[in-house]
């Protein structure tokens, strides 16, 4: 079975005119695949854009069609929950450049087919890509729907980078922004391991140029190593230690072989290595690696004062938007510096700010995992903000904080 | 919402922009919300005050007087409050300078050190004073810092600041009677809560 063809149903939108991309091309049609939650109130004026991260997609809050697993936020958004789908009508698309139904390097480059009957993809012809081009095919989705303000853009890692740049590029199209564990520029040392992630996808010999899908073929080795590689990035060593440790596998033993035993090198020893190698086959079977070329590439363009001779705070000038800036004490990937660098832009351009750092020992990923004081900050922020919004259905505003 | 913090809520012009240094658990900032309709914003050195006061919606950030106040351009604010904090910071002279480039008002709060209790205490035991402010040992305070009354206005004399209003205050936070003799409230007022504006 050629698994690029097989048409898959997403639910998606499709804008004739497409999106002019920042490296000056048009990117025309465009497909932009969505799911949503909730209801969008007569005003239009309850709507929240969650943006995914580097491996995300839009199923946000529902069985995933591809493997079966809950929602990647399914704790965080719906009734009743922090982004509380009772109150707000939440969207999340996949990303341009994405694989989930969007437009990305595994849509057809043309309407016409080889003579074998198969379609010529982009592949690594699809155009460069910024996160800002990503956030203008979102627009078109809100236009799509008839909203003029988004209450709330929400979105970690990459999606936070989303974030920033919707209030930077449509800033009167914003209400309420949460950054999260990520960064107003990718740093030399995340280009880095992306650079790691695209370089062990070009070494697999089944990348073939990155015209794998004319072989049925997929790189699955190296984008599993990729992925692996990527995986431990988001952990931290506690949460590596607290899980593995240094137990070994069911047989293995705990000391090395004796002499005459095979060196055993590239057996799964140590349970850290199955969880990793069991990371990185399940991601091949979701995840396209043009995709992720492109989109990793992507992350690297990031860098909000880029336009600003290295002002970040100009990109943010006379900005009304209430922002929210979360991180996690022990993500070294988005680290509290790199958020405080973000609100310090903000405070500079004299912004209403709230700042956060939730003490956590889970890495990067803290943020798709259980962290109470995290869901607290999400929910009491968005109530806050819709008080302030004035949105005709809105949760409980937050009790007064004690004392008042 | 503490007695002195209502004093300070009466200093303040509804509708304004106010920033509350050492904002605590936003209750000063959240009154001022709800009650004055201002643009009111925290900065807290304690994260657990900070997560507290955005689950509550309060816009608060994680910082502090000595490091963060410069990020912030001129004229941001029409009020900036520190609360209780001066004789904690590492450079107060410095803090309110940035104060009232930061805010065309400031209002500053401290415990005022030249109360008879701690002339008393000095006097007759030769030890430093140890009571519900100054409670910790000198080796231990976080009070690094401390001031009279008279220090403080000796002060904004020398770095120009205007006096717009002032009061001593009792340790419930309460305003106290000698609020127009300077040396009565230096030797009786507790606390001392000031309302500056920078020099024309």
């Amino acid at each position: 079975m050629n698994t690029f063809t097989t048409a898959r149903t997403h639910s998606s939108q499709i804008f004739p005119e497409g999106v002019v991309l920042e490296c000056g091309r048009r990117l025309a049609p465009v497909e932009i695949a969505y799911r949503t939650y909730g209801t969008l109130s007569p005003a239009r004026d309850n709507a929240i854009l969650i943006c995914h991260a580097l491996t995300g997609d839009q199923y946000v809050a529902e069985p995933h069609p591809l493997t079966g697993k809950p929602g990647w936020w399914d704790r965080m958004v719906g009734p009743g929950k922090p982004i509380d789908t009772d109150h707000f009508f939440v969207i999340c698309s996949n990303v341009l450049g994405g694989c989930m139904g969007s437009t990305g390097p595994r849509s057809p480059k043309s309407a016409d087919a080889y003579p074998d009957g198969k379609t010529e993809l982009w592949g690594t012809d699809f155009p460069p890509l910024t996160i800002r081009d990503m956030v203008r095919g979102q627009e078109l989705l809100i236009r799509h729907f008839g909203i003029d303000r988004l209450f709330a853009v929400i979105g970690g890692s990459m999606g936070g980078m989303q974030v920033l740049e919707w209030a930077v590029t449509f800033p009167d199209k914003v209400f309420a922004a949460m950054p999260i564990a990520t960064a107003p520029l990718h740093s030399a040392q995340n280009i880095a391991f992306n650079e790691v992630s695209r370089q062990a996808i070009a070494a697999d010999p089944d990348f073939a140029g990155g015209r794998y899908w004319e072989h049925d073929a997929i790189p699955a080795r190296g984008l599993g190593v990729a992925r692996m590689m990527a995986h431990i990035t988001y952990l931290s060593e506690e949460a590596l230690t607290r899980k593995f440790g240094r137990r070994t596998r069911p047989g293995q033993g705990c000391t090395p072989p004796d002499a005459g035993q095979p060196a055993s090198l590239f057996s799964e020893i140590f349970e850290v290595e199955s969880y990793l190698r069991h990371q990185g086959s399940s991601f091949v079977r979701r995840f396209d690696a043009n995709s992720y070329l492109t989109i990793t590439r992507a992350m690297d363009w990031m860098d909000l004062s880029a336009e600003h001779d290295g002002d970040f705070s100009a990109a943010f000038a006379g900005t009304k938007i209430r922002f929210c800036v979360v991180c996690f004490s022990s993500d070294w990937l988005f680290p509290t510096s790199q958020s405080r660098l973000l609100v310090r832009a903000l405070n500079k351009a004299a912004a209403n700010v709230s700042f956060v750092e939730i003490d956590s020992d889970k890495g990067h990923d803290a943020f798709l995992l259980d962290e109470p004081d995290f869901d607290r900050t999400v929910r009491g922020f968005l109530a806050g903000a819709a008080e302030q919004a004035g949105l005709s259905s809105r949760p409980a505003s937050p009790d007064p904080a004690p004392g008042v | 919402m503490r007695l002195d913090q209502r004093l300070i809520a009466g200093m303040i012009e509804p509708g304004t922009r106010v920033l509350d240094i050492g904002s605590g658990d936003g209750s000063l900032i959240g009154h001022l919300y709800r009650t004055r309709n201002c643009d009111a914003r925290g900065i807290e050195i304690d994260m657990k005050e900070v997560t507290r006061s955005v689950s509550h919606g309060l816009p608060v950030i994680h910082g502090d007087a000595d490091n963060d106040l410069t990020h912030f351009p001129d004229d941001a604010f029409d009020y900036v409050v520190l609360q209780r904090t001066l004789q904690a910071v590492e450079r107060p002279r410095e803090v309110l300078r940035q104060m009232l480039r930061i805010g065309r008002y400031a209002i500053v709060s401290f415990p005022n050190f030249g109360h008879w209790q701690m002339r008393l205490r000095l006097l007759l035991t030769g030890r430093m004073p140890d009571n519900a402010v100054w409670n910790r040992p000198w080796y231990a305070t976080p009070n690094i810092h401390p001031c009279t009354i008279r220090d403080f206005l000796a002060l904004c004399e020398q770095d120009g600041y205007i006096v717009k209003d002032w009061m001593a205050i009792d340790e419930e936070g309460d305003r106290a009677p000698w609020r127009r003799s300077v040396r009565l409230a230096n030797l009786f007022g507790e606390q001392a809560l000031f309302l500056l504006a920078r020099a024309r």
